[in-house]
C-alpha cells in the first residue's frame, strides 16, 4: 500500500495539480479572464442568491393554445366551405373540444370531402405513427365535427413553447440586462433568470402581455348599445376600448391583418398633437394587404385590437381611426392616449413579436444585491473559521499526521474549487455550506485511516507494517461510507433546483476529491515520509 | 476579521509547541475502550421507541411550519434604509391592504423585517398582485433583499419531489447496501435510518423551524452521514464477523464498536465544528438548514449508529446460529 512506482506518483501530483489549476481563473477579474483563451475561460458561477437578481418561472397557458388552434381551425373550415360554395345552414362553432359544421344533410358527403383536405398527416416525429392533424367525422343528420388530436396538441404546445421562448429572450434582452438565461423546463415552462435585476415588476409587465395585434374593420351597421343588449350579428365581436372610459367596441370576427406582418414598431410624437404614438410598418406583404383594405374601406373606421382575450391579457380596441384615404406605402401609427412609458412598452413588444399564448408567472425568486453581498461574507467567514477549527483540532490531535491531514484537506478543498470552475457550476449559498461540510467531513478520511493505524500499532505491529495495513483496512471502509453520501447528494441534485442543487453539486464533487485524496494524495505523503524517516515508532 | 487573525495565530503557535513536542497529542477517547453498548440496548430500544412516537405525534397535532416552498404564497425581506424598522406601524400598513394573514418578524439586525403572506386565493395572477400592492405601500423607504413568490401549481410539484426524493435515496441507499452486505444489515440501515428521520422532523416540529427545500437538503444529509458512521461500524462488524468465527453475537458487536469509537468521536468533533461555523457565521439565509444539520448529524447520527444500527442486527437475525452451534460445526463464512 505503501509502495508507489516513480510514474504512478508522478500522475497523482500532476492530476491534483491540474484541478487544481482549473480554479485560478476564479482568482483574476471577469475582464482579465476574457483576454484568455477560451479554454482557460471556465469558472465559478456566482448563484443568484449570491450575486442578486431575479428568477422567474412562467408557464404557458395551454388552454389558450388549444382554445386558439380551435379557432384557427374554425376560420379554416369557414374558408374551405365559402371556397366549395356549399351552405352551412346553423353556422359553424367551436363547441367544448370539437369545431362543428353544421350543412344541409344533402350536402353532407361533399362537405365531408372538402374538410377532409384540412387534415394532414402529423409532421415531425410522430410523421410515421399515422396520426393526422384534425380529425373529422359525420355525426350525422349534416353535422360534421372537427376534433384535433392529443399529439397534434402537443406538438402545437410544444412549437408555441419554443415560439415564446425566443420571444421572451427578445424581451428580456430589451432590459439590457447581462446574460440573461431563457430555458425551457417540463413540456409548459419556461425558466427566466436574470443576474442583477432588482425589481422584476417591468420584467413581468413585458412579459404578461402577449402583444398580439390584429386590425379588424368596426361594424357600424350595430350600435354598441344595441349589441350590448345581445342584438350582436353573427360573425360580430364588441370589445372595449384600452383607455378610460372603457366604451365598447363592435368589430367583426374576420381578421383583415395581424402583427405578425409588422416589420418595424418605434415609440414616438404624434406631430399635430405631440401626444405619444407608435408608428408601425408592414413588412411587404403585409403593406399590399394594407393597401387593399385601406382602399376597399375608404370613410370607414376599422380597430387595432391588442390582446389575447384571456382574462388577464383580454382583447381591447386601442384605437378605431377612420380610413380617410388609401394607405400605400405600408405604415401607420396607433395613438392611445399612451404615457411615453406605455408607448415604449407597446412599440418593444410588437418589435418582438406577439407570444403564442399567455404566459403566468407561477414562481418568483428575487435577491437584492445587498443580501448577496452580506451572504457571499458571511459564507466566507463561516468557511475560513470552519476550516481553521478543523485544522487547529487536527494539529491537537495527531500533530504531525494532523499537519498530514491539513494538507490532503488543502488539497481537496482546491480540488473541489477546480472542478467546479472545471464545471462551470454555480456556487450558492448553500453550496458554501456543503463545501465547509465537505472539510468537516474530509478529514473523516483520514481519521479513519489514523485509528486504524493506532489499532493495528496496538496490536503489536510494526510501524510500516501497521501503517500499511491500516491504509489497506481503511480505504475499503471509506469507499463504503462515502458511496452512500453520494446517493443522498447525486438525488438532491435530480429533485433540487437553485441553491438546494448548488448544494448537491458541492456535496458530490467534495465526496469525489475526499475519495481522490484519501487514495491517492494523502498515501503519497505517508508514503514519502516513511521513505524519508524510516520510522521505527509512529508518532500517532 | 479579527476572529480569523486569531485562530490564524493560533495555528502558527500550536504549530511550533507541538512541533518542539511540548503540548501531548489530545486523546479525546482513551484506547482500548470497553463499554458495553450491546446491554444498553435494554435501554436505548425503549427510549428511542417512545421518542419515535412522541416525534411522529408531534408531527400530527403540531405539524412542522411549512415556508412558501411548500405552502405557496410571499416572503419578502426588507431592509429600512434609515434607523430601525417599526414593525407596529409597517403591520398597520400592510394588514390595510387586504391580504389576509400577514407575518412579520425581526430579522437580523434592528432593521431587518421579513414579512410572510398566505396564499392569496384566485390562483398565480393573484400572488403577483399581492407583491405589487406590498411594493406600492412600502414605496422606497426599504431595501427589497429578497422577495419570493410561489404559486400553488409550483408547491404542490415541490413537495412532491422533495418526498419521493427522499423515498428514492432511502431505497437507492437500501439497494447499495444489500449488494455490499448482506441484506440484514441494509435492513438494520435503513431502520436506523428511518429513526433519524422521524426524530429530525420531531425536532422541526418543536423548535417550529422552517419547513423548506433547503429542510429536505438538511434531511437527505442528514441521512447520508448517518449512514457514513453507520457503515463503518458495519464494515468493522463485517471484518470481525470473518475473522473471528466462535465470538458470540453480543461480544463482538461490542468489539466492534468500542474499536470505532474513537474514529466516531473525533469525527463528530470535526463536523461539529464545521457546522458549529456555519451556524455562527453562516447568516440567516441558511440558519436553519444548519440547526437541522446539526441535530440530525451530530445528536441522532451517532447515537443511532451506535446505539440503534448495531444492537439491531442481534434482532435481525445476524449470527444466530453462533451462539447455539458454536462448538459442533463451524459457521458458514
Amino acid at each position: 500500500m505503501l509502495y508507489f512506482s516513480r510514474w504512478k506518483a508522478l500522475a497523482i501530483v500532476l492530476t491534483a495539480l491540474v484541478v487544481c489549476l482549473c480554479a485560478v481563473p476564479n482568482f483574476f477579474s471577469e475582464a482579465t479572464v476574457r483576454t484568455w483563451p477560451a479554454w482557460a475561460q471556465r469558472r465559478l458561477v456566482l448563484g443568484l442568491d449570491l450575486q442578486g437578481g431575479s428568477h422567474l418561472l412562467l408557464e404557458v397557458d395551454t388552454n389558450a393554445v388549444k382554445k386558439d388552434k380551435l379557432n384557427q381551425l374554425a376560420d379554416d373550415a369557414r374558408r374551405v366551405m365559402r371556397e366549395a360554395r356549399i351552405r352551412f345552414t346553423g353556422g359553424i362553432a367551436v363547441r367544448g373540444d370539437a369545431v362543428e359544421v353544421r350543412v344541409a344533410e344533402a350536402d353532407a358527403s361533399a362537405a365531408l370531402n372538402k374538410l377532409r383536405e384540412l387534415s394532414q398527416p402529423l409532421g415531425g416525429f410522430l410523421g410515421s405513427s399515422g396520426q393526422r392533424t384534425v380529425e373529422v367525422t359525420d355525426a350525422g343528420g349534416g353535422l360534421i365535427r372537427l376534433t384535433i388530436p392529443e399529439a397534434a396538441i402537443t406538438e402545437r404546445i410544444r412549437q408555441a413553447v419554443d415560439q415564446s421562448i425566443q420571444i421572451v429572450e427578445r424581451r428580456v434582452n430589451q432590459l439590457g440586462t447581462v446574460e440573461p438565461l431563457i430555458q425551457r423546463q417540463g413540456l409548459d415552462r419556461i425558466l427566466v433568470q436574470v443576474p442583477g435585476l432588482q425589481d422584476p415588476t417591468r420584467l413581468k409587465e413585458l412579459l404578461g402581455k402577449t402583444a398580439k395585434l390584429e386590425f379588424r374593420l368596426v361594424d357600424v351597421s350595430v350600435s354598441p348599445e344595441q349589441a350590448a343588449q345581445g342584438n350582436i350579428p353573427a360573425d360580430d365581436e364588441i370589445f372595449k376600448t384600452s383607455q378610460q372610459p372603457k366604451t365598447p367596441v363592435v368589430v367583426k370576427k374576420q381578421v383583415l391583418l395581424s402583427g405578425e406582418e409588422l416589420s418595424d414598431a418605434q415609440a414616438s410624437f404624434d406631430q399635430r398633437t405631440s401626444e405619444p404614438v407608435v408608428t408601425f410598418k408592414f413588412n411587404s406583404s403585409g403593406a399590399r394587404k394594407f393597401a387593399q383594405i385601406t382602399t376597399e374601406n375608404v370613410e370607414r373606421p376599422f380597430a387595432i385590437v391588442l390582446g389575447s382575450g384571456t382574462v388577464d391579457d383580454p382583447k381591447e380596441v386601442l384605437s378605431a381611426p377612420v380610413i380617410r384615404e388609401p394607405i400605400l406605402q405600408g405604415s401607420g401609427q396607433i395613438s392611445g392616449s399612451f404615457t411615453v412609458q406605455q408607448a415604449n412598452d407597446l412599440a418593444i413588444l410588437l418589435r418582438a413579436g406577439a407570444l403564442p399564448a399567455p404566459l403566468t408567472t407561477i414562481e418568483e425568486r428575487t435577491v437584492g444585491p445587498g443580501l448577496g453581498q452580506d451572504s457571499i461574507r458571511a459564507g466566507e467567514i463561516a468557511a475560513y473559521v470552519g476550516s481553521i477549527l478543523v485544522i487547529l483540532f487536527m494539529l491537537l490531535t495527531y500533530r504531525l499526521f494532523g499537519f498530514f491531514a491539513n494538507v490532503a484537506v488543502a488539497i481537496n478543498v482546491a480540488m473541489i474549487f477546480g472542478l467546479l470552475s472545471l464545471l462551470n457550476a454555480t456556487l450558492t449559498l448553500p453550496g458554501i455550506a456543503g463545501i465547509v461540510l465537505t472539510v468537516g467531513i474530509a478529514v473523516d478520511s483520514n481519521v479513519l485511516i489514523y485509528e486504524r493505524i493506532r489499532e493495528e500499532l496496538r496490536h503489536g505491529r510494526s510501524a510500516i507494517s501497521a501503517i500499511d495495513a491500516g491504509f489497506t483496512r481503511a480505504l475499503a471502509t471509506i469507499m463504503d461510507s462515502n458511496i452512500t453520501t453520494f446517493i443522498a447528494a447525486a438525488v438532491l441534485f435530480f429533485i433540487g433546483t437553485g441553491p438546494v442543487r448548488g448544494f448537491a453539486v458541492t456535496l458530490g464533487i467534495g465526496i469525489i476529491t475526499t475519495v481522490f485524496t484519501a487514495f491517492t494524495v494523502t498515501r503519497l505523503i505517508v508514503a514519502a515520509w516513511v521513505r524519508w524517516r524510516r520510522p521505527q515508532k509512529v508518532p500517532i | 476579521m479579527w476572529i480569523l487573525l486569531g485562530l490564524g495565530a493560533l495555528i502558527v503557535v500550536l504549530a511550533v509547541l507541538i512541533v518542539f513536542g511540548i503540548i501531548p497529542p489530545l486523546r479525546i477517547v482513551p484506547d482500548d475502550t470497553k463499554f458495553d453498548f450491546i446491554r444498553f440496548r435494554r435501554v436505548s430500544f425503549p427510549i428511542s421507541a417512545a421518542l419515535s412516537i412522541l416525534a411522529i405525534t408531534l408531527f400530527f397535532t403540531h405539524g412542522l411550519n411549512f415556508g412558501i416552498d411548500f405552502r405557496g404564497g410571499t416572503l419578502l425581506e426588507i431592509q429600512q434604509k434609515t434607523g430601525p424598522a417599526d414593525i407596529a406601524s409597517l403591520r398597520a400598513t400592510l394588514s390595510g391592504l387586504g391580504l389576509g394573514d400577514v407575518q412579520l418578524q425581526q430579522f437580523g439586525g434592528p432593521s431587518d423585517v421579513l414579512i410572510r403572506i398566505a396564499e392569496q386565493p384566485g390562483g398565480d395572477q393573484a400572488q403577483q398582485e399581492a407583491v405589487q400592492k406590498v411594493r406600492q405601500a412600502l414605496g422606497t423607504a426599504v431595501e427589497y433583499r429578497r422577495v419570493e413568490v410561489v404559486g400553488p401549481r409550483v408547491y404542490s410539484e415541490l413537495l412532491a419531489y422533495g418526498t419521493t426524493g427522499l423515498m428514492v435515496a432511502i431505497v437507492g441507499i437500501l439497494i447499495y447496501l444489500w449488494f455490499r452486505f448482506e441484506w440484514q444489515f441494509a435492513l438494520g440501515a435503513m431502520i436506523a435510518n428511518v429513526h433519524d428521520i422521524v426524530l429530525t422532523i420531531g425536532f422541526m416540529s418543536v423548535t417550529q423551524i422552517d419547513f423548506d427545500l433547503t429542510s429536505i437538503a438538511a434531511l437527505l444529509t442528514i441521512l447520508g452521514y448517518s449512514l457514513n458512521d453507520t457503515v463503518v461500524i458495519y464494515d468493522r462488524i463485517r471484518e470481525m464477523l470473518r475473522r473471528y468465527k466462535k465470538m458470540s453475537m453480543p461480544e463482538l458487536l461490542n468489539i466492534s464498536i468500542n474499536s470505532t469509537l474513537s474514529r466516531s468521536i473525533i469525527t463528530h468533533v470535526t463536523v461539529t465544528l464545521a457546522l458549529l461555523a456555519l451556524l455562527l457565521f453562516g447568516g440567516h439565509a441558511i440558519r436553519s438548514f444548519t440547526a437541522t444539520m446539526m441535530f440530525g448529524v451530530v445528536l441522532v447520527g451517532t447515537y443511532t449508529s451506535i446505539f440503534i444500527a448495531s444492537p439491531i442486527l442481534i434482532y435481525l437475525g445476524v449470527g444466530t446460529n453462533r451462539r447455539d452451534d458454536t462448538d459442533e460445526k463451524p459457521s458458514r463464512p
